[in-house]
């Protein structure tokens, strides 16, 4: 398993829902270590590619591959083992309300590994530190703001040391300095644990901050127009579309670029 | 990391002097979820057993690693802080000394780690009941107000929309017929039963058709409505303003400057105090179905003659008294599956929460009342 192999590679994907087609003839791949990361508009189907990815959602049409499996293919039992791998970071952190930060993150460690509930509590301790959040177990997540939360979400999609975390809005709702920290929090895990990122967002200084990958997805024409890192983008795209999402509509509006890649 | 891809190396530990009484972690081998790993107990015993000056580590026969390392790595240094022993990680990958960096850069929140404390019995029950107090103040508030907006909507100032208002008429009261007609024809059904046994033995089966009519019209067709709508209408109330509170609604129609009890509660309170009565008819009329299908079919009754016989057995005064019946119950059923709705807290568990609580704070409150008004009624010989 070496860095820089396709991990998840998407062929030919058709998304929708019944018979409105949302995006058609998808076609790109994530590597090992990349952090990927998927941007468009409001409404171009973000989510939705997103949901097909951790397969939550079946494609109308087209292929996912992990690796040499195709996902949507595959039996149940293998489906489940490739889920297995996932970590999954949802919009709000869905925390499961009844239950503590602590049984939150201990939920995934209980019901896969055969660790002992000493093992358990040192590794919902470090998850929890590892996100900032040192002393917050026994915290419900009512009781904690919604910046924590995200990040109590985080520490349970890593609990189980996924090989791929999916990260779906993660600076939506977050003050500027929280989501730099987060963002730095992303690179830190990639470079220390090798962990593949697959990001939604618009939040362009997270996406020159951390993406090495991206495909960008255009509402109008209905399929990715872009796709590769997002600083080669911004610096040669020639996509007048791709151009103004990297600039936030800078060029267009001023003549130039507003905001420079950092 | 999949524990199946690989063989079950275990990982490897080994402790070894170093000089000037320091001592040496070797850690080798595969430490990942599904390895036979270390007890971390045991080392630290070991390690205390040598009481070195320093601890330092060797991590060069290191195959692969998880978070598990991290857990152990943590243990050990943390016993390291408290016997004041130093600690050299430099020999670490880099990766890992970066995540232990990361573990410990935000210190814990002061107070933020909570203790379970013991309560004595007293400051429980003096607790309960500080707050028995309180919640029954929130219940005379939310009376008040309901009052006040149904006085204003008498008057015809109260602001709602009137949409709202045949959408809940049409929920609470139509789309419930399929129910109540089984329901109370069944247990119409059931009193013919239960009476005819009783009147054969004294040749008296015809009676069964004033037990029936008497019984259901004054009392069994309301409290049968009463009970269906309170789990089915007042429960639903209270999960719709349940989830509402949690999504920040409620608070933005105060924001609005729009009162919740007119805009929500006001609507849902009219469609069922004039649903619940008809709805009370429906079940009186299906429950003398239930009982004279018995008559009919059990004790050879005639229909018409079962019909006559019920006729003459009600009088108007049970009908009035099973449709006040009916009103107060379609009042009680909307108060409570709207209060606790309003009072309902911002989780998904609270919303839950809510609904029980609704559908048991009205079947409860429907006994009660039936019992007072029964009371009532013998009092005033009605």
């Amino acid at each position: 398993m070496s860095e820089g192999e396709p991990q998840i590679v998407v062929k030919g994907l058709d998304m929708g829902y019944g018979s409105f087609i949302l995006m058609r003839d998808l076609n790109f791949t994530v590597n090992r270590g990349d952090i990927f990361i998927i941007m468009g508009g409001s409404g171009c189907g973000k989510s939705t590619l997103m949901k097909i990815l951790i397969g939550l959602k079946k494609p109308l049409r087209g292929q996912v591959f992990y690796g040499d499996v195709s996902f949507w293919e595959a039996d149940p039992d293998e489906q489940e083992r490739i889920m297995r791998r996932f970590g999954v970071l949802y919009q709000s952190g869905a925390l499961f309300s009844s239950l503590t930060l602590a049984e939150n993150v201990a939920l995934p460690l209980e019901q896969y590994t055969d660790m002992s509930k000493s093992q358990i509590r040192s590794m919902v301790s470090l998850k929890l530190a590892l996100v900032g959040l040192a002393g917050f177990e026994e915290f419900y997540p009512s009781e904690i703001s919604g910046g924590m939360q995200k990040r109590a979400g985080l520490a349970r999609a890593m609990a189980l040391d996924p090989d791929i975390l999916f990260f779906d809005e993660p600076s939506a709702g977050l003050d500027p300095v929280s989501a730099r920290l987060l963002d730095d929090l992303i690179l830190e895990l990639r470079a220390s644990l090798g962990t593949t990122f697959v990001v939604v967002t618009h939040e362009l200084a997270s996406i020159f901050a951390i993406g090495n990958n991206s495909v960008y997805l255009d509402v109008d024409s209905r399929t990715m127009t872009a796709s590769g890192d997002p600083k080669k983008l911004l610096a040669e795209s020639s996509d007048p579309k791709v151009r103004n999402f990297l600039t936030r509509g800078g060029e267009n509006a001023h003549g130039q670029a507003q905001v420079k890649p950092s | 990391m999949e524990s199946g891809d690989k063989p079950l190396t275990g990982a490897g530990l080994s402790l070894a002097r170093g000089n000037e009484g320091s001592l040496v972690i070797h850690i080798a081998g595969n430490w990942e979820r599904g390895q036979v790993l270390p007890n971390p107990e045991e080392t630290l015993q070991a390690i205390e057993s040598a009481s070195p000056r320093a601890l330092g580590f060797d991590a060069s026969g290191l195959a692969g690693w998880d978070s598990n390392l991290l857990t152990f790595l943590i243990k050990i240094k943390e016993w390291c802080t408290t016997k004041n022993v130093e600690c050299v990680d430099t020999d670490l990958p880099d990766g890992v000394r970066r995540l232990l960096a990361l573990a410990s850069a935000v210190p814990e929140r002061k107070g933020a780690r909570r203790e379970s404390r013991r309560e004595s019995f007293f400051v429980t029950v003096g607790g309960k009941a500080q707050q028995f107090v309180v919640s029954a103040g929130e219940v005379f508030d939310f009376l008040g107000e309901a009052f006040v907006s149904i006085i204003r909507f008498l008057g015809g100032r109260a602001s709602f929309r009137r949409v709202d208002l045949l959408l809940f008429l049409q929920e609470t009261g139509a789309q419930a017929l399929p129910i109540v007609s089984l329901i109370s024809m069944l247990v119409g059904l059931i009193l013919a039963f239960v009476g005819a046994i009783q009147l054969k033995t004294f040749g008296a089966q015809i009676y069964v058709a004033d037990l029936v009519g008497i019984a259901m019209v004054r009392v069994m067709g309301a409290i049968m409505t009463g009970i269906i709508v309170a789990g089915r209408t007042g429960a639903a109330y209270a999960a719709q303003l349940g989830t509402m509170q949690v999504n920040e609604e409620i608070d933005a129609l105060k924001t609005l400057g729009v009162s919740p009890m007119e805009f929500l509660v006001l609507p849902r309170m009219v469609a069922l105090a004039l649903m619940m009565p008809l709805l009370c008819v429906y079940a009186d009329v299906m429950g003398i179905l239930g009982g004279l299908i018995v008559g009919v079919v059990m004790l050879d009754l005639n229909p018409v003659v079962y019909l006559n016989e019920t006729k003459a057995a009600l009088s108007l005064t049970n009908v009035w008294i099973g449709l006040f019946h009916s009103a107060v119950f379609g009042v009680i059923v909307a108060l409570s599956g709207c209060l606790r709705g309003i009072q309902c807290g911002r989780s998904a568990s609270a919303v839950g929460y809510a609904t029980t609580s609704a559908v048991v704070t009205s079947i409860v409150s429907i006994i009660v009342a039936t019992a007072l008004i029964t009371i009532l009624c013998n009092v005033l010989g009605i």
